[in-house]
């Protein structure tokens, strides 16, 4: 008997409405993310890729069906409940960045610790070491306008595994970088998901897609096709755009 | 704890990174917050030295003055009708419980003389409890003593202007004044008193034993009574005391029920109600306007956060994203609010006291203040913050943080 995923939907539909129109944004989802997997959504803009996100990272509820994580029913949980369960379990990585202006990088990392009560000393500590695993060693006291995008980006993920999540949700995680900064920001999410994060990642690239070892296509609210695949790696590719340039 | 201190310290800041706006928004209350110490000060001040002025009146001070006579509808002043007698004084000293002292007094102004020097002055004579009931004290020798009262020995006590105008810095005391055609020993000199709250020199005064007034100064009549001072025996006795000395009078003047008194009874504290009341009045007024400017300061406030909230939409969201509760989002602009007013409130308390000081230094005023008012103040303005703050930070807090982190 295999162990119980980490992420697993069942029937999950999500409606908005926009006056008099119904829109269905997921139209009964069913899927199950392991433990351990690094997960690319993709899908045109409108597909429903967002929403899903959305749910998986407890930010949004859904109309109907069910979402077990780790084998316990979150869908129909209270927004305080939620709140805790983000605050401890899952690191987001979001589109454009999010970093707060005019802070210092270290207190935008400490940032999910100060929410969960965690003492100041050992907030700097924490903040610090993500911040180096990260390679942004000594760039502690910089605020984002005086970091370039990648280095943002970086910052933003240091803030996502600062908690020590289990699930990191990456939303178009490299929309705002150059093609060198993405596969950089690549390895480390890369790097993150081999140290036994589950990582799951929405992208309309299917150039960031092949760095995930199982690409999930959403079209129109429905997931489209689901395979396992081989994943670039982003280090490799790394190494070969040096060569090139050299 | 540490908990609250972490989201005081976010809250903090979120301030020094706007720190002329935070500055601007606490104006309102830093306005309100000083003019309340100022006012409060004022009020207090002004009352205050209302209160040493009435103080050097007497205290618990009631004054008996004979009544008026109605001639041909025509009503006269006090002393045109029935005449104060040494009787009602006696009666009065005898009968009243919650008297504790009684003098008779006469006065006239007539010229004091010495040598070559002269000096018209006010003559009162009275017994050795008018010192008492005045609450006068010696500044060099001696108030005159019963005997010299009773018998009616040619002695007197000058008030300090008088000594100054006749002696200079020369030695008044065993000296021997002219009062009208009377020779007197000076037996003391009284401690200055001042200007009175009418501006007139309360240290412009001889006083001389009563007996001694009537029989050299007032044609050997010593029946008539120019005016009874009267002293309660405390302040609350006041109005007892005044019910007393009516009653004895009535009785002394064999006034039937239906009749009016011929007599008056003023009482100080009466006078001092009014003037207080006039005080406050003023006070509650200038009150009034502080109430209103920090009502426009915690508006000011209200304002700015919810300008602050709107353009950090964006940071709220990615707090509420990363899973910051409610709670705690609420909490940091609460506490942003808190600490712009209070810090208003502050800067107003100093503000204020240093307003207060110039304040009295100009009118002349104690300087008061009272740790009280300063806490009430501090208290008013912390209030405001949480009132008009928990309306922007509630707002913050309940936003949608799929929403907020798309807003632009």
């Amino acid at each position: 008997m295999a162990a119980e995923p980490i992420i697993r939907l069942t029937g999950i539909t999500k409606t908005y409405k926009a006056g008099e129109l119904e829109v269905h944004a997921l139209v009964d989802v069913t899927m199950t993310v392991e433990k351990g997997e690094m997960v690319a959504i993709m899908g045109p803009s409108g597909s429903g890729k967002s929403t899903l996100m959305n749910v998986l990272g407890c930010l949004d509820q859904p109309t109907r069906g069910s979402y077990l994580f780790e084998g316990r029913e979150v869908a129909t949980l209270p927004k305080g409940a939620l709140s805790a369960l983000r605050l401890s379990a899952f690191g987001f990585i979001f589109q454009g960045f999010q970093l707060i202006a005019r802070t210092s990088a270290l207190d935008n990392v400490a940032l999910p610790l100060v929410y969960a009560d965690v003492p100041a000393a050992e907030r700097r500590q924490r903040a610090k070491e993500a911040l180096a695993r990260v390679g942004l060693a000594g760039r502690e006291d910089h605020t984002s306008a005086q970091l370039s995008g990648g280095q943002q980006q970086r910052v933003a993920i240091a803030r996502a595994l600062v908690n020590s999540p289990r699930l990191i949700l990456a939303d178009e995680p490299t929309g705002a970088l150059d093609t060198r900064t993405s596969v950089e920001v690549l390895g480390l999410v890369q790097s993150l998901h081999r140290s036994g994060i589950t990582v799951v990642m929405v992208t309309h690239e299917p150039d960031i897609a092949a760095y995930a070892d199982r690409l999930v296509v959403v079209r129109d609210g429905r997931i489209l096709s689901d395979e396992k695949q081989a994943p670039h790696d982003a280090v490799a590719d790394l190494a070969a755009m040096s060569d090139k340039a050299a | 704890m540490s908990g609250l201190v972490s989201i005081a310290l976010l809250a903090f800041g979120a301030l020094r990174r706007n720190l002329m706006r935070s500055l601007l928004t606490s104006l309102g209350v830093i306005i309100g917050v000083g003019a309340l110490i100022v006012t409060v000060a004022s009020g207090e001040g002004s009352k205050a030295i209302l209160q040493e002025q009435l103080a050097t009146l007497g205290t618990n001070l009631l004054i008996v003055l004979p009544g008026s006579s109605t001639l041909g509808g025509a009503r006269g002043g006090p002393g045109t009708g029935k005449p104060l007698t040494h009787a009602d004084f006696l009666a009065i000293g005898k009968e009243s419980s919650a008297a504790r002292y009684a003098a008779p007094v006469d006065r006239t102004v007539v010229q004091v003389v010495l040598d070559n020097q002269n000096w018209l002055t006010t003559v009162y004579g009275s017994t050795p409890d008018f010192f008492a009931i005045r609450e006068w004290t010696i500044a060099r020798g001696r108030f005159f003593n019963d005997s010299e009262a009773d018998s009616g020995a040619k002695v007197c006590v000058l008030g300090q202007t008088v000594a100054t105008q006749l002696f200079g810095a020369g030695e008044p005391l065993g000296q021997v004044v002219r009062v009208r055609a009377m020779p007197c020993q000076v037996v003391g000199v009284l401690m200055s008193k001042g200007q009175s709250s009418q501006g007139q020199d309360q240290d412009d005064l001889v006083v001389t034993p009563w007996v001694t007034f009537k029989s050299r100064m007032m044609s050997q009549d010593r029946i008539h009574v120019g005016s009874i001072l009267v002293s309660a025996t405390s302040p609350d006795e006041v109005a007892h005391a005044q019910m007393q000395v009516v009653g004895v009078l009535r009785q002394q003047h064999r006034l039937s029920d239906g009749q009016l008194d011929d007599f008056t009874v003023r009482n100080l504290a009466d006078l001092a109600a009014t003037q207080e009341k006039a005080a406050d009045a003023q006070t509650g007024m200038l009150r009034n306007v502080a109430a209103v400017s920090l009502l426009v300061g915690g508006i000011g406030i209200m304002n700015i956060m919810l300008v602050s909230v709107t353009e950090r939409t964006r940071e709220i969201g990615i707090r509420l994203a990363i899973g910051a509760s409610e709670n705690k989002v609420l909490l940091q602009f609460l506490v942003e609010a808190v600490v712009l007013s209070a810090a208003g409130g502050l800067i107003g308390i100093a503000l204020g006291i240093a307003g207060a000081l110039t304040l009295a230094s100009v009118m002349g005023w104690p300087f008061v203040v009272s740790p009280l008012w300063i806490s009430v103040a501090f208290g008013i303005s912390m209030a405001i913050g949480v009132i008009f703050g928990f309306y922007p930070a509630r707002k913050a807090a309940r936003m949608n943080p799929i929403d907020a982190l798309r807003f632009e």
